[in-house]
């Protein structure tokens, strides 16, 4: 029993992390239809950057709030410089482009930071706490409030504020959104600025966790890509879903099969749920226009 | 003159062409290895390209198929005793067995639910790969026994470089071949709009699962040869990096295109290795680049040169 816990408070941590890349991929996909494979870089730079700066003798807090602001910065590079200039392309091409980017950001971290391991040091300490038998790093519970936080946050902006109401017009028709007076490009860079800094706070939350590298960014992806097609692409809830629940299938795959076969255990059952819903758990049926 | 140009193979017999005159100008076996790769991978990308280009359909798992007949070729002359053209061989019918078996249900799928079906599918052929340490060698792969033809082993670098081209342009043949022929069209029309193309009659379930099993052949051969001109694999033969190297080199050579596989992989074999002498800006150009293209010329290199050529003559 202790033992389940334990596995499934370790999966829900990493679950969370994957459930706010997969959350960047649908506000980006939701607002401009591209899949943006550069996702993972923002939580590397996130928490490379902090990393760095606090090595320069930049207060932590401090470093933190400049490392999702470069990280903002970046984002809304990639939507000016890189998305952009190719509207219209096909999808297949936009996320060739949004690889690139995410080679470019990776080798520019390479040489800018460096090839090692770093962490940050945990916000409340190492000491484990207790809970039914099993032991929970201080951490973990930062990560999931951290999460619940951004995604309450997120939901209050999108559905309370006007800007908020811009974006779901942007998403929902852009040709009908610019028709009512809306600026759909600033939306969409609005997108990928908040889609950044969600993935640079990730990377915060995470880093004293599980360690970063120039590197970490392409797992990260990949992991988040799956959990928001697992929970129906486009959907904000699908998305903190199969994060959740795609953290939680490696834990306990993990656990109970084999370390080595957990993630193999993680896209089985991927495949599984789409075979029998192909629109992932959440994602609604289209209307195939002719 | 202008008749030859407009034939269907037209494109080939120039490449043709240009692999038999390129090796006059290479000065040293190391050249001949590179361009061997670049065949080799784009065999790959030409199968990939008849799935993206001809029936409209993206896999981001491509190189599991490479890791089939990569380690088809490792297996069965290490562990089984079987020669490698009949483990080549082998590997081509277990690939197509697994993309008919697997491409049923995953052909269903339609766009991004498409490309994580393929991402996990080819995922979980590399952790298959990297795991069994016993038959693979696990993560640090295994030594593929030299290819004998006619009793005499194949060495050389020149060797290889002619197998390479020669099955290439084999496979751009029938490649072409395909685009051409009923099979072709109908999936041009399924690539168009697959309910109407559903409403004409055609199957549209068979015919891209037809073009499934095809590509993934084509993967499966280009696996094999690689390992065989390596003589050493890895599990990284069929990582997700490669599926998407391998995308990449369909979208940037120009998706549809026979010739534009062949310009693809061309740029993203060379280029690596041209651009290790940056050191550590190699990856900050490489990403440049394929943006760059991409956002220039985003129907592909070879489409978009050809469009402009056209346009000037006109």
């Amino acid at each position: 029993m202790s033992e389940l816990l334990q596995f499934v408070f370790s999966g829900l941590t990493v679950g969370a992390v994957y459930a706010l890349v997969a959350l960047g991929f649908t506000l980006i996909y939701n607002a401009s239809d591209v899949i943006n494979f550069a996702q993972g870089e923002f939580v590397m730079l996130g928490g490379m950057t902090t990393v760095f700066l606090a090595l320069a003798g930049v207060p932590l807090p401090l470093a933190a709030v400049l490392a999702i602001i470069l990280t903002v910065i970046v984002g809304l590079a990639l939507y000016r410089f890189a998305i952009e200039p190719a509207r219209g392309a096909s999808a297949v091409v936009l996320i060739i482009i949004t690889i690139g980017a995410s080679i470019f950001l990776r080798g520019a971290a390479q040489v800018i930071f460096d090839k090692r391991f770093h962490s940050l040091p945990p916000w409340f300490g190492n000491e484990p706490i207790r809970v039914g038998g099993a032991a929970i790093l201080p951490q973990s519970l930062v990560v999931l409030a951290g999460v619940l936080v951004i995604v309450v946050l997120l939901w209050a902006f999108i559905e309370r504020t006007l800007i908020g109401k811009a974006i779901v017009a942007t998403a929902a028709n852009r040709l009908a959104a610019r028709l009512v007076g809306i600026d759909t490009g600033r939306m969409t860079g609005l997108c990928f600025a908040l889609s950044a800094a969600i993935g640079a706070i990730a990377g915060l939350l995470i880093t004293p966790i599980t360690l970063t590298s120039y590197d970490v960014g392409t797992l990260l992806a990949l992991k988040g890509f799956a959990a928001a097609m697992l929970g129906g692409i486009g959907s904000a809830v699908g998305a903190v879903m199969g994060g959740l629940l795609l953290g939680l299938l490696e834990a306990l795959a993990a656990g109970y099969v084999s370390s080595q076969y957990k993630d193999a255990v993680a896209f089985l059952v991927i495949l599984l749920v789409l075979f029998a819903m192909p629109r992932g758990l959440f994602g609604r049926a289209p209307v195939e226009r002719v | 003159m202008r008749a030859l140009l407009k034939h269907r193979l037209a494109c080939v017999v120039v490449m043709a062409v240009v692999a038999v005159v390129l090796p006059l100008v290479f000065p040293s076996a190391y050249y001949y290895r590179v361009a061997a790769l670049v065949f080799v991978f784009a065999l790959a990308a030409v199968g990939l390209n008849l799935l993206m280009g001809l029936a409209g359909q993206v896999s981001l798992g491509h190189a599991g198929f490479m890791g089939i007949g990569a380690y088809a070729v490792a297996i069965g002359p290490t562990h089984l005793g079987l020669p490698s053209w009949l483990s080549f061989i082998l590997g081509g019918v277990l690939s197509a067995l697994t993309a008919f078996l697997v491409g049923r249900p995953i052909l269903r799928l339609k766009g991004h639910y498409l490309a994580v079906a393929t991402l996990g599918f080819g995922l979980l052929l590399a952790i298959v790969f990297t795991n069994e340490a016993r038959w693979t060698g696990g993560p640090d792969g295994m030594a593929v026994p030299r290819l004998a033809l006619l009793g005499t082993p194949v060495r050389g670098a020149d060797a290889w470089y002619w197998i390479s081209a020669v099955s290439f342009l084999i496979g751009a043949t029938l490649a072409q071949n395909l685009i051409d022929s009923p099979s072709g069209r109908a999936l041009a029309a399924i690539h168009d709009g697959e309910l109407a193309a559903r409403v004409l009659g055609i199957d549209a379930g068979r015919q891209k699962l037809k073009v499934f099993v095809i590509s993934a052949v084509y993967a499966s051969v280009a696996g094999s040869l690689f390992a065989l001109l390596n003589g050493h694999i890895t599990p990284d033969v069929s990582g997700f990096l490669r599926s998407i190297e391998l995308v990449a080199m369909v979208v940037l050579g120009g998706t549809g295109s026979v010739a534009g596989s062949l310009v693809g992989a061309a740029l993203l074999v060379v280029l690596p290795q041209t651009l290790t002498a940056l050191h550590d800006y190699e990856h900050m150009v490489l990403g440049l680049v394929v943006m760059g293209v991409m956002i220039f010329l985003r129907a592909g290199i070879v489409p978009t040169l050809a469009g402009a050529l056209a346009a000037r003559r006109a």
